[in-house]
């Protein structure tokens, strides 16, 4: 209150101090005397003018603010089944680089909606499908079929053949997609980049398996 | 035709009333020894800013801020459009030189202590200027739209994604949804083309009002200590019994230096060409190594090294902290002395941020800790380790190829630095050890145990016991030697020649 108070006080003041001198460019404004009153109302307006501008900064600070926030939405409002074609197509025993098109796109997206993955036939029409994403920083990782490796470019994260965590910096192993076969179609629960924060839904992999546990 | 010119003046004169201000901005006296080539660095990213905001409107000409087409119109302007590849280098190598001149800048006030009072507050907007700055050199980056943007912005959100709790959604707000694509590009658009800029220039405007305001920061001298009582008093006292006009005093300076720098950046542009774009962004080509573009592969470097447990705190509490200190540096330190010539913590610390800055940008440049992923079908064994071999090792240096050992390990001078160079392996480790440690891995290497056979291990092994200098027998174990000693048959040069011919093993 008190803060409000000086502010008021002190442009009073200074109106009020140049009150006596003649004004010479609103002279319908200015008037004569200093009267106290007149004063009061035009500083009763000015805030008045203030606050109708402040509540509708306010009120149209809400679609604003709502349409800048419109992407943060809940995982599954992003994700849907896609296919990777028939489930044949992947031989037992073997993985292979799968591609399907984000669920989730815009026409304008161009090639950002092709996105790939790695299909494992484990055998007995048992899969798993990693995302290509190091768990690290999201790099692209390789799969090596002679030494049954997923490597990464970026930081040197490697994964067993299981997407468990090999070795380097990556904090787990790498992500997976739920998968389901459907009339012969592999299908997967996609549409969203893969990250530390969305693992909710996918299965996590033990960091440790395949490693010696006696290491130091 | 002078008395025309001197009416059109007047006329514009009397409607604008510019030369009031800009008589007292040009003639206001500096200390005369602020005259000096150690004070042109601000005035030239100034002029950096307005040659990037030029540029920038001339590439939007025809750059096309849409994740389907923005990587085919930088195509268009390197090799369609007349001179577009030098509009784009242009560009290119004024941001490296905006970036480099604003550190230098920051360098040198911060030497010359001129974030004092009354400065602090010159200094805090620098602070975000340095920030934004970097920013703008991130998000260009970003609509490059290239392998290595899109790459980028996957490590950018994988960051991000390691927010407590908040994580996902910020990355949805970053990416503009589930993943990088064409509301990726609209937003890091609209950061770089008005927001940032637009910030940017209105810190400016503050930053450059403060310098006008408050006077050129005096030349520090060793004993003249900063006291807000008396500082004010005292630099009017220099300027007025030594100042001189800032123009053209000082200023010939700043627009000798701001010209030559324009000039600098015109013959690396014409010389070195643009950057990129790399291959397209297509995140379904996976055969790719991205990396970040210069002043971020420090950060590169930092994050290949961190143990894996400190990752997460360093990447979201560290640059807080780091803002947060070069923010409190004049509330810190707002008085006392300016000159570097007493202030020892000032300059330790700027020469060692100067040291770590670069060691872990020229690791950058060369990234030892990836493998290198072609190195298994590309590096050849060298014939010399091959010339004696018997077919064992022969098939062992086989299956140290074929199961992308090298990617990792360089053996002749050729390979991926992730991993120890194996050309003198057999003189620090023992057969037993080896094939221990290829079983298990540990340390940064994969265990191959499960994915090697123990044939393709004995031949590995073997292979990997004749690598070692001529002159130099392999390690052994001192406890078997010793049992073998015992044995007059056995003698130590009998057992170094038969690993080196390669031994099997037991």
């Amino acid at each position: 209150m008190s803060h409000e108070a000086q502010s008021e006080a002190q442009p009073e003041a200074q109106a009020s101090g140049r009150q006596p001198q003649p004004t010479t460019h609103a002279p319908g404004a200015g008037g004569g005397r200093e009267d106290g009153r007149i004063v009061s109302r035009r500083w009763l307006l000015f805030k008045a003018g203030i606050a109708l501008n402040g509540l509708v900064g306010l009120v149209l600070a809400v679609p604003v603010l709502r349409y800048l926030f419109a992407p943060w939405r809940k995982d599954s409002s992003y994700k849907s089944w896609v296919s990777l074609g028939p489930a044949d197509g992947f031989p037992a025993g073997e993985t292979r680089l799968a591609y399907y098109q984000n669920p989730f796109r815009n026409s304008w997206d161009g090639q950002t909606d092709d996105v790939a993955c790695y299909v494992r036939h484990i055998g007995q029409k048992q899969f798993q499908v990693f995302a290509i994403n190091c768990a690290h920083l999201n790099c692209p990782v390789r799969w090596f079929p002679q030494s049954q490796l997923f490597m990464c470019p970026c930081h040197g994260g490697v994964y067993y053949a299981d997407g468990s965590l090999a070795s380097g910096p990556p904090p787990r192993g790498l992500f997976t997609y739920n998968w389901k076969v459907e009339s012969g179609e592999l299908q997967i629960d996609a549409g969203q980049m893969p990250t530390l924060s969305n693992t909710a839904s996918l299965v996590y992999i033990q960091a440790d398996r395949g490693d010696c546990p006696c290491r130091g | 035709m002078k008395p025309t010119a001197g009416r059109v003046y007047a006329w514009f004169e009397r409607r604008l009333q510019f030369e009031g201000p800009l008589k007292d901005a040009a003639m206001h006296p500096v200390p005369s020894r602020t005259a000096s080539w150690f004070y042109v660095f601000g005035s030239a990213a100034f002029t950096l800013l307005f040659f990037q905001i030029a540029t920038g409107i001339l590439l939007a000409v025809v750059y096309v801020p849409s994740a389907g087409e923005a990587w085919n119109s930088l195509n268009v302007l390197n090799h369609l459009v007349e001179l577009g590849w030098y509009l784009r280098a242009l560009h290119g190598w004024g941001s490296d030189f905006m970036v480099a001149v604003v550190f230098i800048h920051m360098t040198q006030v911060f030497f010359f202590g001129a974030y004092k009072f009354p400065r602090e507050l010159t200094w805090t907007l620098g602070v975000f200027l340095l920030v934004m700055t970097l920013g703008m050199a991130f998000t260009g980056q970003v609509l490059r739209f290239d392998q290595d943007a899109y790459w980028g912005l996957g490590i950018g959100a994988s960051i991000l994604s390691r927010v407590p709790w908040i994580g996902g959604g910020l990355v949805h707000l970053l990416l503009g949804g589930p993943i990088i694509a064409g509301a990726t590009l609209t937003r890091f658009f609209a950061l770089h083309v008005f927001i940032i800029p637009g910030a940017m220039l209105l810190f400016v405007f503050l930053h450059v009002w403060m310098v006008l305001k408050l006077g050129i920061n005096e030349w520090p001298m060793p004993g003249r200590l900063v006291r807000r009582a008396t500082y004010v008093k005292e630099y009017e006292e220099i300027t007025r019994k030594d100042g001189i006009p800032f123009i053209p005093g000082a200023f010939w300076r700043d627009l000798a230096f701001s010209g030559a720098i324009i000039a600098a950046v015109a013959v690396c542009a014409f010389v070195l060409g643009p950057f990129g774009p790399s291959g397209q962004p297509d995140p379904s080509i996976i055969q790719t190594v991205p990396k970040p573009d210069f002043p971020f592969l420090w950060i590169y470097t930092v994050l290949a090294y961190l143990p894996p447990q400190m990752e997460t705190p360093f990447m979201l509490i560290a640059p807080i902290l780091a803002i947060a200190a070069l923010l409190a540096v004049p509330f810190l330190a707002g008085e006392g002395e300016k000159s570097w010539h007493r202030r020892p913590v000032a300059v330790l610390a700027v020469s060692s941020i100067a040291v770590f800055w670069g060691v872990l940008t020229n690791l950058g440049t060369f990234t030892p800790w990836s493998p290198h992923m072609n190195a298994w079908s590309s590096d050849p064994i060298p014939v010399r380790y091959l010339r004696t071999a018997t077919p064992l090792v022969r098939q062992g240096a086989a299956v140290f190829q074929a199961k992308q050992c090298r990617n990792c390990h360089s053996i002749g001078g050729a390979g991926g630095l992730r991993g120890p160079a194996l050309d003198d392996v057999a003189t620090r480790m023992t057969m037993d050890q080896m094939r221990f440690k290829v079983v298990t891995g540990g340390g940064n290497m994969p265990a191959y145990g499960k994915n090697l056979s123990p044939a393709e291990i004995d031949a590995l092994v073997s292979f990997l016991e004749t690598l070692h200098p001529a002159n130099e027998p392999p390690a052994y174990d001192a406890a078997q030697r010793a049992l073998e000693l015992d044995q007059p048959s056995a003698s130590p040069a009998a057992h170094a020649n038969s690993s080196a011919q390669g031994n099997p093993g037991p």
